[in-house]
């Protein structure tokens, strides 16, 4: 059986009486891409914030590589990435400044070694001198994910890391993203709302609407469970159903 | 020219002034804050009787120098802060294995690298240009420097803490949280020259025991025991209050989510 990579149980987030999110409960194994979809406010990102501790559950229990959160912070937190659309890196720095500064910041001793290395791999080699903020969308983003795979992640969470970007590089993105944690063995957790992405990509899927759990399965189960062709028109029906309750 | 569209412009600045009442306090503030050093400058210049010599370059420069180091201090550590805040940067730098203690560790250090090019270009220019006796404190001028380093943190975490709490729209702080002490701690003028009242409000304040402290040691040629004692008593609680104060808004923000919040105001 894989290894638990995430586990989270009963997880209960409210703010002023609003259940942001409530009561979920998931499993991600070692070598999954899990999409975590649902409407706008759905959660998503609450619990993004909650599993990368930037927020404090009211309830319930995260567990990441099998150890407590709270009791583990720093060695979790070494073993763990992100990256989203509403966190870049400095624009005023270079790309080569930006990622020796992260190397330090991840507790790396060859840590000039470490950014040449990301720089070259994510081919960001010819504007190493530039600042990041001139940088394209998709140039940043490739940034962005140079970070995120600065510390080789075990776990690496994803909020809708392609949203800013056109087609073709959200494509190259995507592909890259397989690729490394096919090479590290790492788990995802993957927010979008291109279902096509999440079709595409990940092996299960949590549909989240007002903070719950609705429904889970492989794409196909969901296609073959709610009879539509695609899961465009899953999260439509789904979506739907749910807002007329 | 259409009268709408100024009233839209108007209109635009009011709303945002109405909910900000930190926006509303600057209105007022600083004018009276000018209003009150100038008066007190003025009155001990008044106060200052005929025939007697007072050095004014040291006295002035020398409070000048002081309080911009100060003011370094302070910045160094809540602008650092800001950068990652304005860059959106700051959720990398809070999920990265780093604890507060080496976060605030690196934001001092930056804060002392910033402040002795600070100290050595005011320094160096006032010695050319004024002939500003630069060392006449001697070895005085370690345990004021420590001091006004110190403080300074101590109010950067202060500013910091307050901008994780109440959001970005405080990032005014970050650069004039120094400016709210200004008038009680005594930098261009004795503290005798401040009414009785402010007198005993001002003996709270570390800044004012440096400032005060570094007059007697010009005049006299010696400490004052007294006000360095009073400065490092202080600087003890106070710098205690502020890591206190940030790792309490720490808190505060992972129990509302008030992180997220700051990259996305």
């Amino acid at each position: 059986m894989a290894e638990s990579m995430l586990r989270v149980e009963n997880l209960t987030k409210k703010y002023n009486g609003f259940t942001a999110v409530d009561h979920v409960s998931f499993e991600i194994k070692k070598g999954e891409v899990v999409g975590l979809v649902g409407p706008n406010g759905a959660g998503k990102t609450t619990i993004i914030h909650i599993l990368l501790s930037l927020l404090n559950p009211d309830e319930g229990q995260v567990k990441i590589f099998g150890k407590n959160f709270a009791k583990n912070e720093d060695e979790i937190l070494s073993k763990l990435n992100f990256a989203g659309p509403y966190s870049s890196l400095p624009y005023n720095l270079t790309p080569e400044e930006n990622l020796l500064i992260f190397s330090l910041l991840y507790g790396f001793k060859d840590a000039k070694a470490r950014s040449e290395a990301l720089l070259e791999e994510f081919q960001l080699t010819k504007f190493r001198k530039r600042k990041s903020g001139s940088l394209s969308s998709g140039e940043q983003m490739r940034l962005s994910l140079a970070k995120a795979f600065l510390n080789n992640p075990k776990l690496l969470l994803l909020d809708e890391p392609t949203a800013f970007l056109d087609p073709s590089a959200a494509k190259e993105m995507r592909e890259r993203i397989c690729q490394k944690m096919k090479e590290t063995n790492g788990a995802i957790l993957w927010t979008s709302h291109n279902m096509k992405e999440i079709e595409k990509i990940c092996d299960r899927i949590l549909f989240l609407f007002k903070g719950k759990i609705i429904t889970q399965g492989t794409p196909r189960e969901l296609m073959e469970k709610f009879n539509k062709p695609d899961l465009e028109e899953v999260f439509i029906h789904l979506a739907g159903q749910n807002n007329k309750i | 020219m259409n009268y709408l569209k100024i009233q839209g412009i108007f209109l635009r600045n009011i709303f945002l002034l109405k909910r900000s009442w930190h926006r509303i306090f600057s209105i007022f503030y600083w004018t009276t804050l000018e209003l009150f050093l100038w008066g007190f400058i003025t009155k001990w210049l008044e106060g200052i009787s005929a025939g007697r010599t007072v050095n004014f370059t040291v006295i002035l420069l020398g409070a000048l120098i002081f309080w911009d180091l100060f003011n370094r201090a302070q910045q160094s550590i809540a602008v650092s802060f800001m950068e990652d805040v304005w860059s959106r940067n700051l959720i990398n730098i809070f999920i990265a294995p780093i604890s507060i203690k080496e976060l605030v560790s690196g934001l001092a250090l930056i804060s002392i690298f910033q402040g002795f090019l600070t100290f050595a270009t005011m320094i160096l220019l006032a010695s050319l240009l004024y002939a500003f006796p630069a060392f006449q404190l001697g070895i005085y001028l370690i345990p004021f420097l420590i001091n006004i380093f110190i403080f300074g943190w101590t109010l950067g975490l202060f500013t910091i803490g307050l901008i994780i709490r109440f959001g970005p729209s405080l990032d005014i702080l970050a650069f004039s949280m120094p400016m709210l002490f200004y008038p009680l701690s005594a930098v261009f003028y004795p503290l005798s020259v401040l009414p009785v009242f402010l007198q005993k409000i001002a003996i709270l304040i570390p800044t004012m025991h440096l400032f005060e402290g570094m007059r007697f040691v010009l005049a006299n040629g010696t400490i004052s025991l007294p006000h360095l004692l009073w400065a490092v008593s202080l600087n003890l609680v106070y710098f205690t209050l502020g890591i206190m104060f940030f790792y309490w808004m720490i808190r505060v923000a992972k129990k509302r989510g008030l992180i997220g919040r700051l990259v996305t105001d």
